[in-house]
C-alpha cells in the first residue's frame, strides 16, 4: 500500500497554507493523585495515520479525548484542523471529525441500521447509512440488535459511527483491544481505506504490530510522556540493530563480555538473562557460543527474532510493551 | 438549518433524518424493547387499582356488630330488646371476651347492664356503652343500640323520616384512587424512566459519545421529554380506561383538559427526572437521589388518600409538591368537570417545577 510521506516532523506550521490536522504543545493533565499527562508535544500533518503507542495508563487515552475536545488540559494547547476548542468553533469543528471512544457501548437495543441513522442524524454532511454499513462490511447486520453483536462487529459498528460524518480526521482509541486476529485485521482494512482515500488518522494503540502496519509515525509513550517519535522503520533502526536475541545461562556472565563480541549493538540484562541487539547474526552466534563454552555456561534458552518497535519500547522503558 | 440533501452516485438523493426526530425514535425504540420497563408502566399501575378496587369496593354496610354483656344484670332483656332491631348483630359475651371482640374489630360496641334504683317508669335499667370513639363504626353502633333500647322502652318517634341510598359513582374510593394513580404513574415513569436511561447512556460512555458529536445537547435532553409525549398517551388511557371499565370511573370534565393536565404533568416529571439524574454516574446513585425525591410525594401528594388528613401547618408545603399540584388538577378534571383555567395554581405549580428543572439540568448536565 503506497502511504504519503509525512512533510516534516517539526511543530511549526508557518508558511504553510493547510493547517496541520492536529497540533498541540506543551499538554498537561493532571488528576487528584497522577498526572496523566505531564508535558506533550506532538502535530499530525493532513492525510497521515499518526498512532501513539504505549502501555496502559500511559495517558493515550487522556491525550486523545484532550484533542477531541472532550476533556481540558490544565496547561498547554491544541489547534485541531487549525482551531482551538471553545473559541467558538467547536460545533463546526465536530462536523468534520470522526471519533471512536475507547469502550463505548452503543445501546444495546438498537438494531445497527438504527444506530446509525441516529449518528447520521448529527452531521449535516452525514453519509448514507446504507454507504458506510457497507465500508465497515456490516450489510447482513443491518437489522440485527447491537446486544447480539460479536465484538469485532461491535468495533465495526463503532468505527462506522465514526466514518458516518465523512470526517477529515478520524480519532481511534484503541480501535482493536481484545479482538481476534481476523476481526482485527478487519478493521485494519477500514482504516487503511480511509486514509488512502486522503483521510487523516490519529489512533492509540497497545499493539506493535498495529502501530506498525497502519501508522506513518508512531509516538511512543510512557508515564503521560513522549519518549520516542518517528516512522516505524526509523523508530526500529534506531535500535542499532536488526535482530534481537535474547538468552538464559546459569552462572556469572559480564554484560561487558557481551559487548565486546563481533556484531553485537548493544546489550541489556543481568543475572543470568540477556537481551542483545545485533546487528550481523552470522558472525556474534558462533562468538557468543564459544564465548560461553570458554567459561563453562550452560545455555538454558535462547530466542532471536526480528527487531520490532516492541524492543524500541523495552529500550526505553526497561519493561515490555505488553505483560502491563 | 444547514444543508441536509446530498447526492447519491445513483443519482438518488439522500435525506438525513432530523437528530430530535431520531434521539426520540431511539428512545421510544429502547423503550419498547425493555419488557420490564413495560411491565411497570403500563400491568403495574392496572394492576394496583385492581387490587385496590376490589379491597375498597363500596359496598351497602354490613349490620352494626353489639356485644352485650353476660353476667351483669337483665342481660336477657338487654339482648332481647336489641334483637328487635334490624340493623343490629347481637352476641352474647362475658366480660373479657367482650373487651377483646371490641379490641379486634370483630365487634363495635359493648352493651353492659348496670343495676340501679328503679326509676321514673319503674324501670331499674341504665346501660355503659363500651366503644372506640374514634372509629365510626362504633359511634354509628353505640347510637342504633341506644335508639334500639329507649324505642323499646318505649320512647316516641316525634319526626317521619324515610333512608335514601345514594351511592352516585364520583364519591367511591375507586373515583379518588384512579385520578392519583394516573398522576403517580405519571411521576414515576417520568422520574424512573429518564432516570435509568441517562445514567445508564453515561455509565456505557453513551454520552461521552454523544458529546463528540455536533448534535446539540438540547436536542438530546429534549428527546427525552418528547419521548414521554407519546408514551404518557397510552399511560394514561391504559389507567383511565381500565377504571372506566371495570369500576365505570367516569371523566367529567372534557378530555382535551384531560390531555392537557396529563401532558404538563409529564413534562413537568420529565424534566424533574432529568435533573435528578443530572449529576450521578452510577445506577446505584440515581435510584437513592429518585428514592429520595419521590418518597414525599408518594406519601404527602394525597394519591392513595387525601392530603387534607395532614395537619393544617404542612398544607402550604404539600400544595407546592408537584405530585400534589397533578393529583389535584386530575381529580378537578376527572372527578369534578371543573374547566381548567379554575386549575391554574395546580397547573403553574407543574410548569415551574417542570421549566425550571429542565433548565437547571441543561446547566448541571455531565456528559462524562
Amino acid at each position: 500500500m503506497m502511504k504519503t510521506q509525512p512533510r516534516t516532523n517539526t511543530l511549526a506550521s508557518g508558511g504553510d497554507t493547510t493547517p496541520m490536522a492536529v497540533r498541540c504543545t506543551g499538554l498537561v493533565k493532571r488528576y487528584e493523585d497522577l498526572v496523566a499527562v505531564a508535558g506533550i508535544d506532538l502535530g499530525v500533518q493532513p492525510g497521515e495515520c499518526f498512532g501513539l503507542l504505549g502501555p496502559n495508563g500511559a495517558g493515550k487515552t487522556t491525550t486523545v479525548e484532550i484533542l477531541e475536545g472532550l476533556t481540558a488540559p490544565d496547561e498547554g494547547s491544541v489547534e485541531v484542523l487549525g482551531y482551538r476548542w471553545g473559541t467558538g468553533h467547536d460545533h463546526n469543528l465536530r462536523e468534520r471529525l470522526g471519533v471512536q471512544l475507547q469502550e463505548t457501548q452503543l445501546a444495546e437495543k438498537l438494531t445497527v441500521g438504527e444506530t446509525l441513522r441516529l449518528f447520521a442524524s448529527f452531521f449535516s454532511r452525514a453519509r448514507p447509512v446504507e454507504e458506510v454499513i457497507r465500508t465497515v462490511g456490516l450489510e447482513d447486520k443491518r437489522q440485527a440488535r447491537v446486544g447480539k453483536l460479536s465484538g469485532g462487529q461491535k468495533q465495526r459498528l463503532a468505527l462506522a459511527c465514526a466514518l458516518v460524518s465523512d470526517p477529515e480526521l478520524l480519532f481511534l482509541d484503541e480501535p482493536t483491544t481484545g479482538l481476534d486476529p481476523q476481526a482485527r485485521l478487519n478493521v485494519w482494512e477500514v482504516v487503511e481505506a480511509f486514509v488512502e482515500g486522503g483521510g487523516t488518522v490519529l489512533l492509540t494503540t497497545h499493539y506493535m504490530e498495529e502501530a506498525e502496519r497502519l501508522c506513518d509515525r508512531v509516538a511512543i509513550m510512557d508515564h503521560g510522556t513522549i519518549l520516542s517519535m518517528d516512522r516505524p522503520a526509523a523508530l526500529v533502526a534506531s535500535l542499532g540493530a536488526e535482530q534481537i536475541v535474547q538468552f538464559e545461562v546459569h552462572g556469572d556472565l559480564d554484560p561487558a563480555a557481551l559487548g565486546r563480541l563481533p556484531g553485537v549493538g548493544n546489550v541489556a540484562g543481568k543475572q543470568g538473562s540477556f537481551r542483545l541487539g545485533v546487528r550481523r547474526m552470522g558472525e556474534m552466534m558462533p562468538a557468543l557460543l564459544s564465548e560461553l563454552e570458554r567459561r563453562g555456561l550452560v545455555l538454558e534458552s535462547l530466542t532471536t527474532h526480528q527487531a520490532t518497535l516492541e524492543d524500541v519500547f523495552v529500550q526505553l522503558t526497561g519493561r515490555a510493551l505488553r505483560d502491563e | 438549518m444547514s444543508e441536509r440533501r446530498r447526492d447519491l452516485p445513483g443519482g438518488q438523493k439522500w435525506r438525513r433524518p432530523h437528530p430530535l426526530v431520531e434521539l426520540t425514535r431511539s428512545r421510544l425504540l429502547e423503550f419498547l424493547r425493555e419488557p420490564e420497563a413495560v411491565f411497570w408502566v403500563f400491568i403495574f399501575p392496572v394492576l394496583l387499582a385492581l387490587a385496590l378496587g376490589i379491597a375498597f369496593r363500596s359496598k351497602p354496610v354490613d349490620t352494626l356488630r353489639v356485644a352485650v354483656r353476660t353476667g351483669v344484670p337483665a342481660e336477657a332483656r338487654i339482648s332481647a330488646m336489641l334483637r328487635g332491631s334490624a340493623g343490629l348483630t347481637v352476641v352474647e359475651l362475658p366480660a373479657d371476651e367482650a373487651d377483646r371482640a371490641l379490641r379486634t374489630g370483630k365487634v363495635d360496641v359493648v352493651v353492659e347492664g348496670v343495676s340501679v334504683a328503679a326509676g321514673a317508669n319503674g324501670e331499674p335499667l341504665a346501660v355503659n356503652y363500651r366503644y372506640d370513639t374514634t372509629r365510626a363504626e362504633g359511634r354509628a353502633a353505640r347510637l342504633a343500640a341506644d335508639d334500639a333500647l329507649q324505642r323499646a322502652l318505649g320512647r316516641p318517634d316525634l319526626l317521619s323520616a324515610r333512608d335514601e341510598r345514594v351511592a352516585l359513582p364520583g364519591n367511591r374510593y375507586i373515583d379518588f384512587l384512579i385520578p392519583g394513580l394516573v398522576g403517580l404513574n405519571l411521576m414515576g415513569s417520568g422520574m424512573w424512566g429518564l432516570g435509568f436511561a441517562v445514567v445508564q447512556a453515561r455509565v456505557r460512555k453513551l454520552l461521552k459519545r454523544f458529546a463528540a458529536t455536533p448534535m446539540r445537547r438540547s436536542h438530546y435532553l429534549l428527546s427525552f421529554m418528547l419521548s414521554r409525549l407519546v408514551g404518557l398517551v397510552l399511560e394514561v388511557a391504559v389507567v383511565v380506561g381500565f377504571g372506566w371499565l371495570l369500576f365505570g370511573v367516569a371523566v367529567h370534565g372534557s378530555l382535551l383538559d384531560l390531555a392537557v393536565v396529563s401532558l404538563l404533568g409529564a413534562l413537568t416529571f420529565a424534566g424533574l427526572g432529568l435533573l435528578v439524574a443530572a449529576r450521578p454516574r452510577t445506577i446505584e446513585g440515581v435510584s437513592g437521589w429518585m428514592n429520595l425525591v419521590q418518597l414525599p410525594m408518594w406519601l404527602f401528594s394525597g394519591t392513595f388518600f387525601s392530603y387534607e388528613r395532614f395537619p393544617a401547618a404542612v398544607q402550604p408545603a404539600i400544595r407546592v409538591l408537584p405530585l400534589t399540584a397533578l393529583n389535584d388538577a386530575l381529580r378537578a378534571v376527572i372527578n369534578d368537570g371543573t374547566p381548567l383555567a379554575a386549575n391554574w395554581p395546580a397547573l403553574l405549580v407543574m410548569a415551574l417545577w417542570g421549566g425550571i428543572s429542565f433548565a437547571v439540568a441543561l446547566r448541571l448536565f455531565r456528559w462524562q
